[in-house]
């Protein structure tokens, strides 16, 4: 579905993105994984175009991203922080994209049933709390049924209610087959979804293998704890 | 030679006469004698008029110079020339060649011509006593050189000009060494010089005319006693362009005369005890450029409206009185109800100072810094003469306009 | 980018500030025309209005609204959307916003009170310059990532078109004052748009001043048809090379 090759990119001494190379097929939920600054969110921009690789190639569907911005209706992008025009009601927004995406399948309105936009379909974006705000992108992001979800930090500011929803959401759609891409801190989150992991550290990609085999080579079950012990390890081998 | 009054012949001129020109009847005539040219074509040199005759067109006969000759000289007293189209006169630049021109004569009257392409239209030496009015003079001549001056008068006395209308000379009137004359209700407009010209000439007046479009509008030099009395002088655009041009002028006076969209309405050097009083300034470029080797001149109620400035000046002046005067960019405030402001006013602008200075410095004006240097100046004067000033502002207009 | 733009209009024309901008033109404009019993001297501090006021809130406040809507257009960059269009419509969005705010905030009034060529060129000159000076925010905030530093720049702008530039130029005039410098003048006022709209209404309101000789070679140059159309089209250049500059710049910039 996505397959990146030698992607580099730097800002200013930062080296962001160093020479990483990656497949993701259909299918997979991909979980993002890395400390700060590690280049999770520039990697995910680098796909979505919001962000130029100084070297290297992206290809969606096998064609390359650069300079095209036709293949970007088949992604569902849920960012980090969403912030949308402050004079504007929530039902504006989703009015307003429903109008700029010019979506011909059907429209997946489940989220927005489930985070109940009905009674909040008047209310003017910038008297949303930054939890909502996250529940307007999560529902942007589902609604236009895209075969590619990037759900960047989904859960962060989310109530638990809201939080489980947006999980369910997801297993419905990885479910349908479709490619998933999560990053996350709250790694316990992401247990039951995740089929492949991506660590990242210091723009650099350190692994990319499926949960499961991470899950036995680590002889840990939950995502979090075999994270951390791949970490130990790394830390030891540089000792070393 | 001595005919009686009520004795005076008349001799008629014309195709379908018995005497075919003019030159022949005028030959004929006696003393008194009236010689009516009736309508037509007269192609005939110079006319010479030595004798005191009426010559008088019908129909608007037309004299044609061939630009060769001067059309008519006349140099005996109480002649009238009356009723003719002039066209065509010769051009010097040695001789001043006229449509017509009177040599030393006394009490003659030129009226109802229109001169056409003439080098100098109407032209008087030692002229005493004589009547011009009603004319008009055109020239289309496009060089100071090739162009002489509409009326032009020298040493003259007791002339009047009256009701003329004059374009496109050098100088539309002329007046040198003449005295105790009259110029009134006369419109002289797009002459390549000025629309009048005054030097050396002493105790004229001039009232109710209108000088409009000039080269370099008006001057006025070297002279004193001169009445200027409710004219217009307007839109006299140029660096060396002034609605009027002062220069040497005593005990005058400059009243109810009305300057509108000049680049300097007045230009003042070396004036002194001159009274200007009710004249009206709008939308000059400088109401008064004033020298500072004026003295004792008095402005009161007058008009300044409309004037990008209203003052400039190349000193620290204070010999003149400013007192009294309606200035449209007063921001005073007149507590006690007696329509005289509280406060000063300064008619002079700061950046009227520094535009003197560096006139290409006109570019920035209207900007943001050149009213903040202007709003500074107000506070602390610096550039400007602190003595200049209106002390008695009106808060309305003296007069209606 | 039709629908961007009517979502920026939208939004933007809803927003306070422009509606209080629009509304304190209206105010000033109304004051000034009815206070002053000669026009003149209420055209003049219209033109203060024009050449100060204007640029300085179309300068900031589009630069704000461009960090503001960061995210906003981060989300739009997600969608399918070509980049350019995104940064035209929300050229096209505030400069519209600016031109609307400015003929109902002036051109009314100017119509209802001082339907001259001044009032006209006034109303002319003040879109041009809200128009400009959006373009230059756009440029400053897509070069700047820093909100707190963009704003800053952006004000120093306004500071330096609005009063640094001038005084630069009285600095030059006088140094060079035993030259003819008159011609250079116009070449080094092109380089300033505030300017350049000064001349050009200057040249309508004072135009007996300027008819000096030196004035006289402004007008030469500004007065005639060419010099208009010069002046405008240099005035069109000040939209234009700011805007696509900052196009080329959005287009390659990581968000």
């Amino acid at each position: 579905m996505i397959s990146a090759t030698n992607i580099s990119k730097q800002f200013g001494k930062l080296k962001a993105l160093d020479n990483i190379s990656v497949t993701y097929p259909a299918g997979e939920c991909i979980a993002l994984i890395g400390p700060n600054g590690s280049g999770k969110t520039t990697f995910i921009k680098s796909i979505l175009g919001m962000v130029v690789p100084d070297s290297g190639k992206i290809l969606f569907k096998g064609k390359d991203i650069a300079h095209d911005c036709h293949y970007r209706s088949d992604i569902g992008y849920m960012p980090q922080i969403g912030r949308y025009p402050e004079n504007m009601t929530i039902g504006q927004v989703l009015e307003m994209m429903k109008d700029i995406r010019n979506h011909r399948g059907s429209l997946d309105d489940d989220l927005v049933n489930d985070f109940n936009f009905k009674s909040l379909l008047n209310k003017r974006m910038r008297t949303l709390s930054g939890g909502t705000r996250q529940k307007v992108s999560a529902a942007l992001a589902f609604m236009f049924n895209p075969e590619v979800l990037i759900l960047d930090e989904p859960t962060a500011g989310l109530d638990p209610v809201a939080s489980e929803i947006l999980k369910q959401k997801i297993v419905k759609e990885k479910e349908k087959g479709k490619l998933i891409l999560i990053t996350s801190h709250v790694l316990s989150e992401l247990d039951d979804i995740v089929t492949q992991v991506m660590y990242m550290q210091d723009g650099k990609m350190i692994f990319y293998k499926p949960f499961d085999l991470l899950q036995f080579e680590t002889g840990e079950n939950k995502l979090s704890k075999a994270i951390a012990t791949i970490m130990q390890q790394n830390q030891f081998s540089d000792i070393l | 030679m001595y005919s009686l009054p009520g004795m005076c012949g008349i001799i008629h001129v014309g195709k379908s006469e018995k005497i075919k020109t003019i030159k022949e009847a005028i030959s004929h005539a006696n003393e008194r004698d009236t010689v009516l040219v009736h309508g037509g074509y007269y192609k005939e040199g110079n006319i010479f008029i030595s004798k005191k005759i009426v010559l008088k067109g019908i129909d608007l006969p037309t004299l044609d110079g061939e630009n060769k000759y001067q059309i008519i000289s006349v140099k005996a007293n109480g002649v009238v020339i009356d009723g003719f189209k002039i066209v065509h006169s010769g051009t010097s630049s040695l001789e001043d060649i006229a449509g017509i021109k009177l040599y030393d004569v006394r009490d003659a009257v030129v009226q109802n011509n229109v001169l056409d392409d003439t080098f100098f239209g109407i032209y008087t030496q030692r002229g005493i006593n004589c009547l011009i009015q009603n004319n008009v003079l055109t020239s289309a001549r496009k060089q100071e050189q090739a162009s002489g001056n509409g009326i032009h008068c020298w040493k003259s006395d007791s002339m009047r000009i009256i009701n003329n209308t004059i374009k496109g000379h050098r100088d539309g009137i002329y007046f040198e060494f003449v005295t105790n004359s009259v110029i009134w209700r006369n419109v002289s407009t797009s002459n390549l010089r000025y629309g009048l010209h005054f030097m050396f000439s002493n105790s004229d007046s001039y009232i109710s005319n209108i000088f409009r479009y000039n080269g370099a509008g008006v001057s006025v030099m070297f002279s004193h006693h001169v009445k200027m009395f409710n004219n217009y002088f307007e839109e006299n655009w140029g660096d060396g362009a002034y609605g009027i041009l002062l220069k040497e002028i005593a005990d005058s006076y400059i009243d109810g005369n009305h300057f509108i969209k000049n680049t300097s309405a007045i230009y003042m050097e070396g004036v002194s005890r001159t009274i200007m009083v009710k004249n009206v300034f709008r939308n000059n470029g400088w109401a008064l450029k004033i020298q500072a080797s004026c003295m004792e001149t008095e402005l009161h109620n007058n008009v300044f409206l409309g004037n990008t400035f209203d003052v400039g000046t190349n000193g620290s002046l204070v010999l003149n009185n400013f007192d009294g005067n309606y200035w449209d960019k007063y921001e005073g405030y007149d507590l006690n109800k007696n329509g005289i402001g509280d406060l000063p006013y300064r008619p002079v602008s700061m950046y009227s100072m520094i535009v003197e200075r560096n006139p290409p410095a006109m570019i920035l004006f209207h900007s943001f810094m050149t009213s903040l240097l202007d709003k500074t100046e107000k506070v602390l004067p610096t550039l400007t003469p602190e003595n200049l000033a209106d002390t008695k502002p009106l808060m309305k207009l003296p007069f209606h306009l | 980018m039709k629908k961007i733009i009517k979502y920026i209009i939208t939004d933007i024309l809803r927003n306070k500030i422009i509606l209080s901008y629009t509304a304190f033109l209206l105010a000033i404009s109304f004051t000034i025309f009815s206070l002053e019993d000669n026009s003149t001297k209420g055209l003049l501090s219209l033109l203060n209005i024009v050449l100060i006021i204007v640029p300085l809130i179309s300068i900031i406040f589009s630069t704000i609204y461009i960090y503001n809507s960061a995210e906003f257009i981060e989300l739009l960059v997600s969608q399918p959307l070509q980049r350019k269009k995104i940064w035209l419509g929300l050229f096209t969005g505030l400069a519209g916003s600016f031109t609307i705010a400015f003929l109902i905030g002036a051109g009314i009034p100017i119509i209802l009170f001082e339907a001259t060529a001044v009032g006209f060129m006034i109303l002319a000159v003040g879109i041009l310059l809200s128009i400009i000076f959006v373009a230059i925010a756009m440029l400053a905030a897509v070069k700047i990532r820093d909100k707190a530093k963009g704003i800053g720049v952006t004000i120093l702008l306004w500071l330096y078109f609005s009063l640094l530039f001038d005084g630069i130029v009285l600095f030059l005039l006088f140094q060079f004052s035993d030259y003819p410098i008159e011609k250079p003048m116009i070449g080094v006022s092109m380089l300033n748009p505030i300017d350049i709209g000064r001349i050009l209404i200057l040249l309508k309101m004072d135009v007996s001043a300027l008819m000096g000789y030196t004035g006289a070679v402004f007008k030469d140059f500004f007065g005639t048809t060419a010099g208009m159309i010069t002046s405008f089209l240099v005035l069109a250049m000040w939209m234009i090379c700011p805007l696509l500059i900052s196009l080329r710049k959005f287009d390659r910039k990581d968000l």
